[in-house]
């Protein structure tokens, strides 16, 4: 399918230049034309008031759908530990599994049995299970050898995985291999009702826009989800499933792991697992301003984090960065205090619950995307806040 | 050594807007940049090339106009530039990106293949990864730093949620890298010189050899649905009042959400 412009029709009026969200519309001799930039999204259709663009169908469109049943989740573990992603992408599986009516299973690499039964617990009907000693380190070209070869030879219509530094890393090469489509950090997963197709939805432009991207031909269809974007499914002590050993056979691998450094501060700083978040900007104004918020944060249970101008001006480690160039996260709370709201820090963390800002402009842009906002000098509320919710909690 | 570095043209998304009455994109005036995250891809080149030898050439894939991209790359100091552009890569999604630079790199041939963690219009973080799988070579995604280059091996720093990992891999490879890898320089003025006489070196997909049928759209397996702005948050509240009348209700409200 292209998309193509009827120059008799077209007026050269320009609407549709402006809506191209690729610019992929330029002007030549009056008339629009589509460039090689088109990805065929189709936002120009509506906007020509002439009616003057259309969609043109290709032989190469009626391609074979793929074959392909059952939803995957691919749950990551390390050291041991299934990482929390597994559990939530265990229910978002399992609810396209019941769209779909058909069956979840987990596929898990290193960890015991009795860690497989607990992804059982959580949603999954099967749980592919692979305990190699080789495969308890991540390792790219294992993994992706092993779960190419389990979903060429099962044939899930569906595979998911975390939006993790793991599986960002190794699930592409799995997609390449499959030939199929990899969809990165899908923020919500549909069933359309018609085709059955996977309606991966994702921002992009750096969460200026969303996408909504289908994969309808090509399978399995993949995709990535962030940590904290999906909520877990029912946890059941007394689900029953099955657990399928898998040899791992001889695995090799061109890189090697030679040492892990853990880099862990006194506070928690595994910011993407936070279930609440106090966050400082530049009007905390100094290192020692940040104290207030690592009271306000002991009182909720909760971690520090910061925008890119606080980490800039040297008041915190990078790692606290929250945003775009830092880390996404999605707690149930995020309390962003002295933060105007500058995009590239609300596509970090937009997806919370609950978001409270507390600014003393009540113009800044944070309070555009604030389920709670409050006018006010920080160093006057968080103080006053703290005290509240400690008593509140009866601390 | 032989380095390649892909580089991609994005528009500077700091700069993109969304028209909330046309739910359009504004993108009046914003202007083309090298991908910030190339730029360290840049940088660990000429880094390894000091030490070990061998020459940088810089790769992309795009419209002719990102050619403006190469030239800035040479100003910088890479010894080569080469554009892959043709129509018929139109509409690739990652898979059909990650092959198609794929082809041009096995004929430029590389040891060390150098990408940005993800270009920021799309943030997908795939390429990268895919084209080594292409290439049938190993890859290592984020790199916060390279601790050793050898004839035949790199020791490399890979950036995870929880600390780093140490890792050795064989060469050739690929490697992503992050922004704490390095500082990129800025252009000298002999580079800019070098950049306005650079010859580009131009790759079609016939050059390339690349199979018609993985190209652009049609090789395309994703297709992008359609496009919309992100909802606006529906509860929005301001708490008016004196602090503590605010206070107050916040922390009702957060009892009443379980948050406490
Ligand atoms: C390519 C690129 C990537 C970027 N990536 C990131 C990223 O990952 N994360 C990120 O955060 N930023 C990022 N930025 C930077 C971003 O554009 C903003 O500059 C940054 O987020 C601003 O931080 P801030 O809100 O803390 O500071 P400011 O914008 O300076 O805002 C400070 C706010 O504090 C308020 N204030 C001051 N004093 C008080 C007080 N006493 N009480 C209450 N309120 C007070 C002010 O009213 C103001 O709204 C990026 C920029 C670019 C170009
Ligand atoms: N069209 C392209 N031309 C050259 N390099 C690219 C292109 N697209 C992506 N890359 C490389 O792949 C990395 C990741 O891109 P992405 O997967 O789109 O987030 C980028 O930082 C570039 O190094």
């Amino acid at each position: 399918m292209f998309i193509k412009v009827n120059r008799d029709k077209c007026s050269g009026c320009e609407t549709c230049i402006t809506s191209c969200p690729f610019d992929a519309i330029v002007m030549k001799e009056g008339k629009a034309e589509i460039t090689e930039f088109c990805q065929a999204c189709r936002s120009c259709l509506s906007v020509c008031p002439e009616g003057a663009i259309m969609e043109v169908e290709e032989e190469s469109d009626r391609k074979e759908k793929g074959q392909g049943r059952g939803v995957w989740v691919f749950a990551e573990q390390r050291d041991g530990v299934i990482a929390g992603v597994s559990f939530e992408l265990l229910g978002a599986g399992r609810r396209l599994a019941d769209m779909l009516g058909t069956e979840l299973s987990a596929v898990l690499f290193g960890c015991s049995a009795a860690d497989a039964a607990e992804l059982i617990r959580w949603g999954a009907d099967r749980v592919y299970h692979c305990d190699d000693p080789m495969l308890c380190s991540f390792n790219d070209e294992p993994w992706s050898g092993l779960l190419s070869g389990l979903i060429a030879e099962h044939k899930p219509e569906i595979v998911l995985a975390g939006a993790t530094p793991i599986g960002r890393s190794f699930l592409p090469r799995v997609a390449a291999r499959l030939k199929t489509g990899l969809t990165a950090d899908c923020t919500s997963l549909d069933i359309d009702p018609e085709t059955k197709n996977l309606v991966q939805v994702r921002p992009a432009f750096g969460g200026n826009i969303m996408a909504a991207i289908l994969c309808p031909n090509a399978r399995p269809q993949m995709a990535t989800v962030r940590p904290r974007v999906m909520k877990r499914g029912e946890y059941s002590a007394s689900r029953q499933g099955e657990i399928v050993r898998m040899d791992a056979g001889s695995i090799q691998s061109r890189t090697r792991l030679i040492e892990t450094i853990k880099e862990v501060s006194e506070v928690a700083i595994n910011l993407q697992e936070a279930n609440i978040i106090v966050a400082g900007g530049r009007g905390v104004g100094s290192e020692k301003g940040f104290q207030i918020l690592y009271e306000l944060a002991a009182a909720l249970d909760g971690c520090v984090a910061a925008s890119r101008a606080a980490v800039d001006e040297g008041w915190i480690p990078y790692r606290h960065q929250v945003g775009q160039t830092g880390k996404t996260v999605s707690p149930k709370l995020y309390i962003a205090c002295g933060i105007s709201g500058a995009v590239q820090h609300l596509v970090g963390m937009q997806s919370s619950d609950i978001i409270v800002a507390i600014n003393r402009n009540p113009e800044a842009p944070i309070f555009n995307v604030a389920s709670y906002g409050i006018v006010g000098d920080l160093f006057e509320i968080v103080p006053k806040l703290t005290k509240k919710i400690r008593e509140a909690k009866g601390l | 050594m032989k380095i390649v570095v892909c580089i991609k043209q994005v528009p500077d998304t700091a700069e993109v807007r969304i028209n909330p009455e046309t739910n359009t994109l504004i993108r009046d005036g914003v202007p083309s940049i090298i991908n910030p995250y190339d730029m360290h891809a840049i940088e660990a080149g000429l880094q390894i090339r000091e030490k070990a030898g061998g020459s940088v050439t810089a790769v992309t894939m795009g419209p002719p106009q990102a050619e403006a991209s190469l030239r800035e790359a040479v100003s910088m100091g890479v010894d080569g530039a080469a554009l892959v552009s043709d129509r018929a890569f139109a509409g690739s999604d990652t898979w059909a990106t990650a092959y198609t630079l794929s082809k041009a790199i096995a004929l430029l041939g590389a040891d060390i293949i150098i990408c940005g963690k993800q270009a920021i219009d799309g943030d997908t973080a795939q390429v990268g990864p895919e084209i080594a799988e292409f290439l049938g070579i190993p890859h290592v995604a984020y790199v916060r730093r390279i601790d050793d280059v050898r004839d035949n091996a790199i020791v490399v720093q890979r950036l995870m949620d929880d600390g780093y990992d140490v890792i050795e891999s064989s060469l050739p490879v690929l490697l992503t890298v992050v922004r704490e890898l390095n500082v990129p320089r800025l252009p000298s003025l002999k580079g800019k010189m070098a950049a306005k006489k650079a010859e580009i070196r131009k790759l079609t997909a016939s050059d390339i050899g690349a199979e018609e049928a993985s190209l652009g759209l049609n090789g395309s397996p994703t297709q992008v649905k359609n496009i919309f702005a992100p909802e606006a948050k529906k509860d929005r509240q301001m708490l008016a009042g004196t602090a503590d009348e605010s206070i107050d209700i916040l922390v009702k409200e957060l009892v009443a959400r379980k948050c406490l």
